[in-house]
């Protein structure tokens, strides 16, 4: 029989009677170790940023200088034409509108669908307990397909417009919801539910008198941080797809020199939209989850 | 007296909050129907239906789980052309055509199952639809002569110049100039090897025998022939393919570590504990939210006239977007911390980077790494949508594909990748979460 209570090998045991020589080692090999993942990081970045840089059509070095460029570019076009600012941003507030009713309406259907599947992928709530997993499964590969491959394929079928963008939103946030849902109601005291079940309640009774009010501060939180990356989602994908302000920026940006004054009202009312809702989603998050 | 006073205000006060809950209680359903029914309208849902191609829908899904092979004559050089999805470069050579195209002389004979049989010869053509009859075509003087089982259903579409005929077992078409037929087989074809490949349509048992056998090229083992070929598929490119995803993982890893890399000493001087200066505070911290405010779009665009499509284009947009980020996050976690420990490493006569190291840097880098790796698997799928528009990584290739409106198989080939890409980041980021803080 091996000897198991000294442990493994006796070679590696610390020597416990001189326990400031056996610190220091320990202490050694942990800084060892830690300059190994340091040195490996370093060489990872550096030869990583390398890669990337061979493959890329501009130098980082020579891309720096003319950073500034395009930027001053069309900042003096639009102060040129800076009488024009006014009107044009009331001119585009239309796409802008549109942008924030996809993400909108993307959260509020992504929301509504991730409460199911949260509902239905939760420990002690599921319905039918046996299919969690699959709940379960279908939520990740919802939340890791990114929004432009269905908006791309939607816009195929069903043409351009905002439905492709929604529907594309709606189901990367459903996903992402629905693990988020799931989480916090995994937390949630079960008490009010089998106080509900002994006076006979059904199931869709137990979970929206018993669960629901104890969740709904958290998940309308994380439903309004979702909110506030749908509108950025929802500026990329029309610049990319179809649909609101994004797909504004991409026709002003095509046309080029000439039009810049269109890009900086476009830029500055997406600016503006963005840290608006922030800075509200913000507040709003922090009197529901903090109380006040 | 003094208690029923108390008693009525009470009273009042509770059925006043009484009141405004059962408002709102109904107050936001009916917001939230007049909301969605402006966004009915606003969206144009009921004209939705007309826009809709459902026609487009049948060919995506349809070309997602399947191909068909073309046989096509053409009927000037009776010259027969067998291939995939009719592309030159998928063309069969005459000695290796599918078993069920068998030529005799003139006459190619093609078995599309279930006994629909469809023979080419010197006459014209026929179709034998089983439970219809023969569906035979001769060119006259010009024109196309058809005899079929009257009366002509309508899967059979005749004009003078053109015929014709949809089963569910394939497609056949004859005009003047030439006549195809479309057999649509399930799977996706040439996924392993090219039709010019030594490979080409042998089974597994067989492939697995080569692995042992005498070598095709002599210059290499069949194992490493095998895997060249498969590698370098010109149908499908694997390897550009492979290539592409790891520029899309690699644009994630350089702009998550190298912003978290800008953002930890920037974030030292947003927060209130480190930084007594007000003003440099406070300038921080609008930098941290204009630069997160702009949003990766507008960076990315910025940052594309400046350095050129490319992977490095779309790690830097990632970089400045998310710098912004984790400088907020970071500083809030900064000014959370227990000074205590700081304190304890300052009695020892620490300076200020030691006390940073030692007794700051162990407090928040739990909270960093559980963040950073986070956000590592987030950006692998805006780098998807930021190599679209930089025009680098899988995003690229996927839009591309999109593009050509036909090439739907390798649509779903990228996609699959694209979710197994996220997910296996999803798993490593949690592993490393796990390994390095514990839970």
């Amino acid at each position: 029989m091996v000897d198991i209570t000294f442990g493994p090998e006796p070679g590696k045991r610390p020597d416990l009677t001189n326990p400031t020589e056996a610190y220091i080692h320990l202490s050694r090999r942990k800084r060892l170790y830690g300059f190994i993942l340091l040195i490996l990081f370093v060489a990872l970045m550096a030869s990583g940023f390398q890669v990337a840089q061979d493959r890329n059509a501009g130098d980082f070095l020579s891309g720096l200088h003319q950073l500034p460029a395009f930027p001053a570019e069309v900042l003096s076009e639009a102060w040129t034409n800076r009488a024009n600012l006014p009107a044009l941003l009331w001119q585009y507030l239309p796409s802008l509108i549109e942008t924030i009713n996809i993400a909108a309406a993307a959260t509020l259907l992504g929301g509504a669908f991730g409460a199911c599947l949260a509902l239905g992928s939760t420990r002690h709530l599921a319905r039918f307990p046996l299919l969690t997993p699959l709940f379960r499964r279908s939520a990740d590969i919802m939340r890791a397909i990114p929004e432009i491959v269905i908006a791309l394929v939607l816009i195929f079928i069903l043409g351009g417009g905002p439905v492709p963008a929604v529907l594309a939103i709606a189901f990367h946030t459903a996903g992402a919801l629905g693990k988020l849902f799931s989480e916090s109601a995994e937390n949630a005291d079960l008490k009010p539910v089998e106080g509900l079940a002994s006076t006979g309640a059904s199931w869709s009774q137990q979970i929206w008198l018993g669960i629901i009010p104890q969740v709904a501060p958290n998940w309308l939180s994380y439903a309004l941080l979702r909110f506030e990356i749908n509108i950025r989602a929802s500026a990329i994908l029309g610049f990319v797809g179809s649909g609101g302000i994004g797909y504004d920026l991409k026709l002003a940006m095509q046309w080029g020199g000439g039009k810049y004054d269109q890009v900086v009202a476009i830029f500055a009312l997406l600016f503006c939209a963005i840290v608006v809702f922030d800075q509200l989603s913000g507040y709003a998050r922090n009197r529901l989850v903090k109380g006040q | 007296m003094t208690d029923a006073t108390q008693f009525g205000t009470t009273y009042a006060t509770v059925q006043r909050q009484f009141k405004t809950r059962r408002l709102t209680a109904y107050a936001i359903p009916v917001l939230l129907l007049v909301y969605l029914s402006y966004l009915f309208l606003s969206f144009d849902i009921p004209g939705l239906a007309a826009r809709a191609r459902m026609d487009n829908a049948k060919i995506l899904l349809s070309d997602f789980v399947a191909y068909k092979t073309h046989v096509t004559r053409d009927n000037r050089t009776d010259k027969l052309s067998v291939s995939i999805e009719g592309e030159a470069k998928a063309t069969f050579a005459p000695n290796q055509y599918p078993a069920w195209v068998k030529t005799d002389g003139d006459t190619t004979t093609i078995d599309l199952g279930k006994d629909n049989i469809v023979t080419y010869d010197a006459n014209g053509a026929r179709y034998n639809v089983p439970g219809y009859g023969l569906i035979d075509i001769q060119p006259e003087g010009g024109k196309l002569k058809l005899t079929a089982p009257q009366p002509i259903p309508d899967w059979i579409n005749v004009t003078d110049t053109r015929i014709s005929v949809t089963t569910p077992q394939g497609r056949f078409a004859y005009s003047r100039s030439k006549v195809e037929t479309f057999k649509y087989q399930p799977g996706w074809a040439l996924f392993f090897f090219t039709l010019d490949s030594q490979f080409y349509g042998k089974s597994y048992g067989q492939l697995t025998a080569m692995l042992g056998g005498e070598r095709i090229d002599p210059a290499r083992s069949n194992l490493s022939y095998m895997a060249s070929e498969f590698w370098h598929n010109k149908q499908w490119h694997h390897g550009d393919v492979a290539w592409a995803l790891f520029e899309t993982v690699l644009m994630a890893f350089l702009g998550t570590m190298g912003a978290a890399l800008i953002a930890l000493p920037l974030a030292f001087l947003a927060a209130s504990n480190f930084t007594p200066i007000r003003t440099v505070r406070f300038a921080f911290r609008r930098l941290f939210d204009f630069v997160r405010g702009v949003d990766g779009l507008i960076w990315t665009i910025i940052l594309s006239r400046a350095f050129g499509p490319g992977p490095m284009t779309g790690a830097l947009a990632i970089l400045l977007t998310d710098s912004g980020t984790f400088g907020k996050t970071f500083s809030e976690a900064l000014e959370n911390i227990d000074e205590k420990q700081v304190e304890g490493i300052r009695s020892t006569g620490a300076g200020p980077l030691q006390r940073a190291r030692f007794g700051v840097l162990p407090q928040i880098a739990p909270i960093l790494l559980s963040q950073v790796l986070y956000y590592l698997e987030s950006n692998t799928r805006s780098a998807t949508v930021i190599g679209a528009i930089v025009g680098g990584g899988i995003g690229l290739l996927l839009t591309q594909a999109i593009i050509t409106q036909k090439d739907w198989e390798d649509v779903a080939y990228y996609m699959i990748l694209i979710v197994l890409m996220v997910m296996a980041m999803d798993s490593l980021s949690g592993w490393l979460r796990r390994k390095l803080i514990g839970r």
